[in-house]
């Protein structure tokens, strides 16, 4: 007997939506095994004070009870984190829409965290190199640099997989690698603050350099922006022959080219899509939250968003969603470090669950489990 | 062709079958899909030494029983002896563990790797790699299949290349060795090479099950054939004994259906759709070189492109649709326009419609509802089905539920997904989708492969209501007796060359099953530039 995937005659539409709840729950499953193997791990389970392997798996318990109210529920109750949690959404979202068109097409950026870094870098010449200038013009062309800077970065690997069909996948993963390190180079070199006191960062930029903010909270106008994206992204999935070439070459590039459409340009069209989207939340970091370049300006939003992009069913609508959803995990992961004295990497720990079950799940919309007997069959020998 | 068979003959050596029980024996075959039979009760009995024929058209069963016999399908009824045992095949590693061995026309080798290091890949006993490079040198040696094996293979030629295939199984031991279409993508002198091989192979008492619709060299090499027709075994022969054309329509049958049509094909109307002379390189390993294509359909007529699968049809259709343009424009036109080097969407604007050979991925899209599949062809074809760069989804509804009415498309929603209607639904959506538009050119490609009689005939029936409204139809078919139902004129593909076109009217099957074989090729030449002088 074996369980055994059946391909469905239609994909199932309630699966699209059930898949990421399902693998949320399983994420959740998988979490409390971990909670508890790490509690396990921390007691002396020979010593009776703590009541041994019983008591330790109580407590085991009692800390996942915690850990979800930690991870899940406190960054909710107060308006400062409610805020935070707004500013980490915003940059993931913004990348994830760009890179939920790129899936589509069957198009693969993964380096959309090198794209942030080199928007950050584009869209930081201005402040830096002319301090002085705060007219109205100069914070729209520090966005338009920083989403030229993103495009720009983002056309090597389409340009390099048009010209001479490399993987894409290695390229882009490979330049996020290169954009960091010149990131760095900058904030630590040449562009380091001569009024610093030998801090590796810039400037601080003024007020005309930074993003102003909405209704009197720390919320940002970035914030706006992911939603003026995510419906023009929306509207070109749904109503533009654009959005349908995307369709149809992600799903069957034989089908696309006998439609006319061609292929090596809806890569350069996603690259710079994805990318300009990327360069922008980089600007939007560096002239948000952060205030000035530093040697690092994302911690792994282009990453993180590539979890967004799926679990939001690359549906930039649904990347709004799963995009607070990862936020809150670098607050929860933040959290579970302070109250219980878990590892830092628990947010990643997390969001790999979460990633590698929506996955998972996914098979679900186009097959079905079924439990096959398997008839007792010679492998091969012969048999009289 | 006498000259030509004239010469075939007498350079063959006399051969006889071995006078001994089978080795493998499959008995009462039938494979099933769906409500069709792919095998119908076939019988094949293999002797050890022997070179087994297995001859067939596309479609006639042949790759079905293949499979069934290396364990990768499950026969419906049937049994399997080997030896005089019966055995059950359940999986391809059960079939090697009795030593049945298997060349694929298509090579599984990683390119970036070495010979021995390929041939490591798919052993499952672990040698060290100097034993294994040994083993593999005694062999290609023994066998006469040169071969170095520390040299990468993405540096090996194709016949070298399936050198490696047919060493990595000689390495299992087997006795019986199953080669699918081996000489295809060899040039001849490799193929002299591998008829070598063979003959080293069936003197030490191995088998050989060898597929192919080449008739010369089955009549060269074989032993016995078997033929196939429509899943049923229709003979057994020594194919020494039979001249190529008997061979030949033993492998197309004789039955002549033909679908009348009210109106005759009308004379001296205008070219629609021309090609002069085109030659196109061949875009990967494993496809066709086009050789000096040339051919004319005119307003109000069928034309019929019969040819084994895998003779450079899918090369040409994709050179007549614009999916794979050429240099220079006046090598394709289009009711007189040069269109050599421009696409398909343009091709389209100047009035032509195209469907492809494989329904799904190609022509449609799987897992897409028919109303966007409309969209797939027609996007630019003034069909208003986009409003001021917005997509106008309820047109596209109309316009595919006129296609499913007047083509009796069969579905079970009002809007299913492309990929969840039988094949001949979706086949009549297809032909359908482009006949709607009434295009004044029409290429299509195995246009009821795999479909059933009923939508079989709603399909031919409107291609050629289509032509007798004065369109051009240009059908390529592995399917003889739907070219000569249909076509008014045929020609022939085979090895990238097109025959030229004759009326259907005089034609026999036994003339078109020899230049399906490949025995008019060099002929073929010489008609050409007879034609042309």
């Amino acid at each position: 007997m074996r369980v055994e995937l059946v391909r469905r005659g239609e994909r199932s539409a309630a699966m699209a939506y059930l898949s990421p709840l399902l693998a949320l729950l399983l994420t959740l499953i998988g979490g409390a095994l971990i909670v508890i193997v790490w509690r396990l791990s921390t007691v002396d389970l020979s010593n009776p004070e703590t009541g041994g392997f019983f008591g330790a798996l109580q407590q085991g318990f009692v800390d996942y009870g915690r850990f979800l109210y930690v991870f899940f529920i406190e960054p909710l109750t107060e308006l400062w984190s409610l805020e935070e949690l707004v500013a980490k959404a915003t940059p993931i979202i913004l990348v994830a829409i760009g890179l939920s068109l790129c899936y589509l097409s069957n198009t693969w950026n993964i380096g959309a965290e090198g794209q942030i870094a080199v928007g950050a870098i584009t869209g930081s010449i201005l402040p830096i190199f002319f301090p002085d200038w705060h007219g109205p013009l100069m914070l729209p062309a520090m966005l338009v640099l920083g989403i030229l800077g993103g495009m720009a970065y983002a056309a090597i690997p389409a340009l390099l997989k048009i010209r001479f069909g490399t993987n894409e996948i290695l390229t882009s993963l490979m330049l996020v690698y290169v954009a960091q390190l010149f990131l760095d180079y900058l904030a630590r070199g040449p562009w380091r603050n001569p009024e610093g006191h030998n801090f590796p960062d810039s400037r601080p930029f003024d007020d005309g350099q930074l993003l102003p903010t909405l209704f009197g909270t720390n919320i940002r106008i970035s914030l706006t922006f992911v939603f003026i994206a995510a419906f023009a992204a929306w509207f070109l999935m749904r109503w533009t022959k654009m959005g349908f070439q995307i369709k149809v070459l992600g799903q069957a590039p034989r089908a696309g080219a006998f439609a006319g459409f061609s292929q090596n340009r809806m890569v350069l069209l996603t690259f710079l899509i994805s990318g300009a989207l990327a360069g922008l939340a980089g600007i939007c970091e560096v002239a948000g939250p952060i205030g000035q370049l530093r040697t690092s300006v994302s911690p792994g939003y282009g990453f993180t968003a590539i979890i967004v992009a799926f679990l939001g069913r690359l549906n930039p609508i649904g990347a709004i969603f799963a995009g607070f959803l990862l936020a809150l995990s670098y607050l929860g992961g933040e959290g579970a470090q302070v109250a219980l004295g878990m590892s830092d990497q628990t947010t990643r720990v997390f969001q790999g669950m979460l990633l590698f079950f929506v996955l998972a799940c996914d098979s679900l919309i186009f097959y079905r489990l079924q439990i096959v007997r398997n008839p007792a069959m010679q492998t091969g020998t012969v048999s009289s | 062709m006498e000259l030509i068979l004239g010469r075939a003959d007498s350079a063959r050596p006399s051969r006889q079958r071995p006078e001994s029980p089978p080795l493998l024996h499959a008995v009462g075959i039938t494979k099933m899909f769906g409500a069709f039979k792919a095998n119908d009760g076939i019988d094949l009995a293999i002797r050890p030494g022997e070179i087994h024929a297995l001859l067939g058209e596309n479609g006639a069963g042949k790759s079905t029983l293949v499979k069934i016999l290396y364990g990768v399908l499950q026969p419906t009824e049937g049994r399997i002896l080997w030896k005089g045992q019966p055995v059950g095949v359940p999986n391809p590693s059960a079939a090697r563990r009795l030593g049945v061995g298997m060349v694929f026309q298509h090579f599984s080798l990683f390119e970036a790797l070495t010979v021995v290091e390929n041939i490591a890949l798919a052993l499952s006993d672990r040698k060290s790699r100097s034993a294994l490079a040994r083993e593999i040198e005694k062999i290609s040696l023994e066998y006469g299949l040169p071969l170095n094996p520390s040299s990468v293979v993405a540096d090996l030629s194709v016949g070298e290349r399936q050198r490696v295939e047919i060493v990595r199984c000689l390495l299992q031991n087997p006795e019986l060795i199953i080669m699918d279409e081996p000489t295809s993508v060899l040039t001849p002198q490799e193929a002299d090479d591998l008829f070598v091989t063979l003959d080293r192979l069936t003197a030490r008492g191995c088998a050989v099950l060898y597929i192919s619709h080449r008739l010369e060299e089955v009549k060269r090499i074989c032993h016995h054939a078997t033929i196939l027709r429509h899943g049923k075994v229709v003979s057994e022969c020594d194919p020494q004994k039979e001249t190529a054309a008997k061979l030949a329509t033993m492998m197309v049958g004789a039955e002549v259906r033909r679908l009348s049509s009210d109106l005759p094909p009308p004379q001296n109307t205008r070219t629609r759709l021309s090609v002069r002379d085109l030659s196109l390189p061949q875009p990967h390993p494993f496809a066709v070189a086009l050789n000096n294509i040339t051919l004319e359909v005119k307003a109000g007529e069928v034309m019929g492109i019969a040819g084994i699968a895998g003779n450079g049809q899918d090369e040409l259709f994709d050179a007549l649709s614009g999916e794979r343009t050429c240099g220079t424009a006046a090598l394709v036109s289009i009711d007189g326009k040069s269109c050599g080097n421009i696409g398909v969407t343009a091709r389209r604007r100047l009035g032509a419609a195209f469907v492809p050979e494989e329904r799904l991925g190609h022509g449609a899209v799987p897992r897409m509802r028919l109303s966007d599949n409309v969209l797939l062809t027609r996007h630019a074809t003034g069909d208003h089905l986009l409003r001021g760069g917005v997509l106008d989804p309820d047109a596209a509804r109309q316009l595919a539920d006129r296609v499913s009415r007047s083509f009796d498309v069969r579905k079970g929603t009002p809007d299913p997904e492309a990929g969840s209607l039988s094949g001949g639904n979706l086949q009549k959506f297809v032909v359908g989708r482009e006949i709607d538009r009434q295009p004044g050119v029409l290429v299509v490609s195995q246009p009821t492969w795999g479909v059933d009689a009923g939508a079989a005939a709603i399909i031919r029936q409107a291609l050629i209501d289509l032509a007798r409204s004065g369109s051009a139809i240009l059908v390529i078919s592995q399917d003889l007796d739907e070219v000569l139902e249909i076509a008014d004129h045929v020609a022939v593909i085979s090895k990238g060359h097109l025959s030229p076109s004759r009326p259907t009217s005089g034609l026999t099957r036994e003339e078109i099953g020899l230049l399906m074989g490949g025995m008019g090729e060099p002929l073929a030449a010489d008609r050409g530039a007879v034609h042309a002088g």
